[in-house]
């Protein structure tokens, strides 16, 4: 019996998380004494998961899976799981993740935990830690069917290397007809996004308008990082919808989350609470996200962030 | 054109979590319930449909006596009528089932659900639905135009936009996007008084057993206290983020 891992790429390259996946799947069997088998679709580098413990490669090359469609996807990981007689599905909990995997919950008749941010407290029954309510509790989820899908949260397990030495095999799935196809894809190039991104900047009303964002994106660019905001910024329309991060909005579970005039609602914190590590920069001491904070500057973002910006280049200059 | 919108009936989103039963419940003790934030958004654009394409517009729920105050909003913001699935929503494949069995029932053309309770933030319901009965699919739903049979979709991606083409019978896991938060209606006193003269469905569940169970509930470690640096020494906090964290 194998473990399944899907592994998520972009433009032809794993991502990060792909190896995450791996690195969980492969502690996973060890446990269990099995092994993992990765399928993946119009990739590339696939040799580097054998770095992260996966035993065999099911690699699949096919033009008409360029773009990402769900119902293809989910089928073309289906065959996978049946001719490997897998019972158990491990994938991430990117926006694609979670767009397949209840797909493949009905598909594969498993039970499906997502947001799981440990390896299982127990295996028979498997029961498994995830975040619930936002963040601000975990619960230990069960699964009561013979087959299980395991949405791994992001940045909650790492890299852990455990190098194999695996077979690849060229995997040809057969294609179900689709529905549903894309027409336009509008995605800026050449910038980190915050479901990818090691450090997210972030901007609040305490702004005053979008005109201050350029300090921010500098910030940002200065960090590799991403930017995003407060739910009020996305409203008043200074900031695109897709940057709004909150209960409802995007989850953040970056390392390093740095915070511009934000207030730290309650709405804004179970967003951001899966971040490791956060920096507030406010003027009121008194503001609530000092109190989810680690690392607080009390002073006026107009001030702070540009100083802020002009050490970390003399930082990295000295660093280089 | 016939809409079904899924309501999920959540804490509110200021409410806070506290669990009893040795952790092993959720204590709704003070808990404001409400509407979805998610499934507000998608009730509005039914609602929209409704106005500009004479689309009926039902709303539905998996749950116990106690969500009928969260259905009644809805029909006050507008919808024409509800059905509330008489059982307590033991996992997301329960309430996927639950639905499934009335959708074959009544022919829907559109459904509407939210990308995810923020409750449990399971994200599954309407995934397991639409492939339970066989409809198209498309999840982070940010845009949606109808025309006869064909539907124009446009979801979100990470870091940007996609735009779709599918057909009806169609599913849909939506969010804030679909419609602006200015957008959103508050049921007036006509709206509410109208609504407690809409149908309001009691329907019995079937058997369907779920496929995960919870066994207890956790809250995280509380928090350090934050370490202040002050503005006129940021060299301080580029080497606490440097040695003491090692995020940069
Ligand atoms: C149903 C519901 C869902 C919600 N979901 C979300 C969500 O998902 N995400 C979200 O973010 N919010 C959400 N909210 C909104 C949330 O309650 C807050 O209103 C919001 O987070 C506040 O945004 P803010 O911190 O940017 O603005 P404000 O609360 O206005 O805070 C601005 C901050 O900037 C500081 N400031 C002002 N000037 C300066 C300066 N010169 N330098 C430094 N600091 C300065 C102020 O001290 C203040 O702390 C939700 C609300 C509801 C009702
Ligand atoms: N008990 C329920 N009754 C009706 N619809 C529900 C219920 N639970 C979830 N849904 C719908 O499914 C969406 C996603 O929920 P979930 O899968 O629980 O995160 C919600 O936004 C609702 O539209």
């Amino acid at each position: 019996m194998s473990i399944l891992i899907y592994t998520e790429s972009e433009n032809g390259t794993l991502k990060k998380a792909a190896f995450e996946v791996a690195s969980y799947a492969a502690a996973l069997a060890a446990n269990a004494g099995s092994t993992v088998t990765a399928v993946t679709i119009n990739s590339d580098n696939t040799e580097e998961l054998y770095k992260y413990g996966v035993h065999k490669i099911l690699k699949v090359s096919n033009d008409a899976l360029t773009t990402f469609n769900a119902a293809l996807y989910a089928d073309v990981i289906k065959q996978a799981f049946d001719q490997e007689n897998a019972k158990t599905l491990v994938l991430g909990s990117a926006a694609n993740d979670k767009y397949l995997a209840p797909l493949l919950a009905i598909k594969l008749n498993a039970g499906y935990v997502p947001n799981v941010v440990a390896l299982p407290e127990s295996t028979s029954p498997l029961t498994l830690k995830r975040t619930a309510f936002t963040n601000k509790a975990f619960s230990l989820t069960q699964v009561t069917t013979e087959n299980a899908i395991i949405g791994l949260a992001k940045n909650s397990f790492g890299l852990k290397e455990a190098t194999t030495t695996g077979a690849t095999e060229d995997f040809a799935p057969t294609l179900p007809a689709s529905n549903t196809k894309v027409t336009n894809t509008d995605k800026a190039t050449g910038k980190v996004t915050i479901a990818d991104a090691e450090i997210v900047v972030s901007g609040g009303r305490g702004l005053k308008g979008p005109e201050s964002w350029g300090m921010i994106e500098e910030l940002a660019e200065t960090l590799g990082a991403a930017t995003a905001c407060s739910k009020p910024v996305s409203d008043l329309g200074w900031r695109p919808h897709g940057e709004h991060v909150g209960q409802t909005g995007k989850p953040v579970a970056s390392n390093l989350y740095i915070a511009v005039g934000i207030s730290g609602a309650i709405q804004h914190l179970a967003g951001v609470n899966a971040s490791k590590v956060k920096v507030v920069i406010n003027n009121d001491p008194e503001a609530p996200f000092f109190k989810a904070a680690d690392y607080g500057v009390v002073g006026d973002a107009f001030e702070v962030v540009p100083a802020l910006i002009e050490k970390l280049k003399e930082y990295k200059a000295n660093n280089a | 054109m016939k809409i079904l919108v899924c309501i999920s009936h959540v804490p509110d989103t200021t409410s806070k979590i506290n669990f009893t039963n040795n952790n092993t419940e959720f204590d709704k003790n003070g808990v404001q319930f409400v509407i979805n934030p998610n499934d507000e958004f998608g009730l509005t654009r039914a609602m929209w449909f409704k106005e500009k394409q004479g689309a009926t517009v039902t709303v539905i729920n998996v749950g116990t006596a106690e969500t009928e105050p969260t259905l009644r909003k809805a029909l006050a913001i507008g919808a024409d009528d509800a059905i509330r699935i008489d059982a307590e929503p033991t996992d997301g494949f329960f309430v996927a089932k639950q639905l499934a069995k009335v959708i074959s029932e009544n022919q829907f053309d559109l459904i509407i659900a939210g990308r995810e309770s923020i409750d449990y933030n399971g994200g599954m319901v309407p995934g397991m639905l639409a492939e339970l009965i066989g409809a198209n699919f498309v999840n982070m739903c940010i845009g949606l135009e109808v025309d006869g049979t064909t539907a124009k979709a446009t979801r979100e991606i990470d870091g940007g936009k996609e735009e779709l083409e599918t057909t009806l019978p169609l599913v849909i896991g939506t969010q804030k996007g679909i419609v602006e938060e200015k957008d959103l209606r508050i049921p007036n006193m006509r709206g509410i008084m109208m609504a407690r003269k809409k149908q309001l469905t009691i329907v019995a569940a079937d058997d369907t057993t779920a496929t995960t169970t919870i066994s207890g509930f956790e809250k995280p470690a509380p928090k350090g206290e934050v370490k202040l640096v002050s503005p006129d020494n940021l060299d301080e906090l580029i080497n606490l983020l440097h040695n003491e964290a090692k995020v940069i």
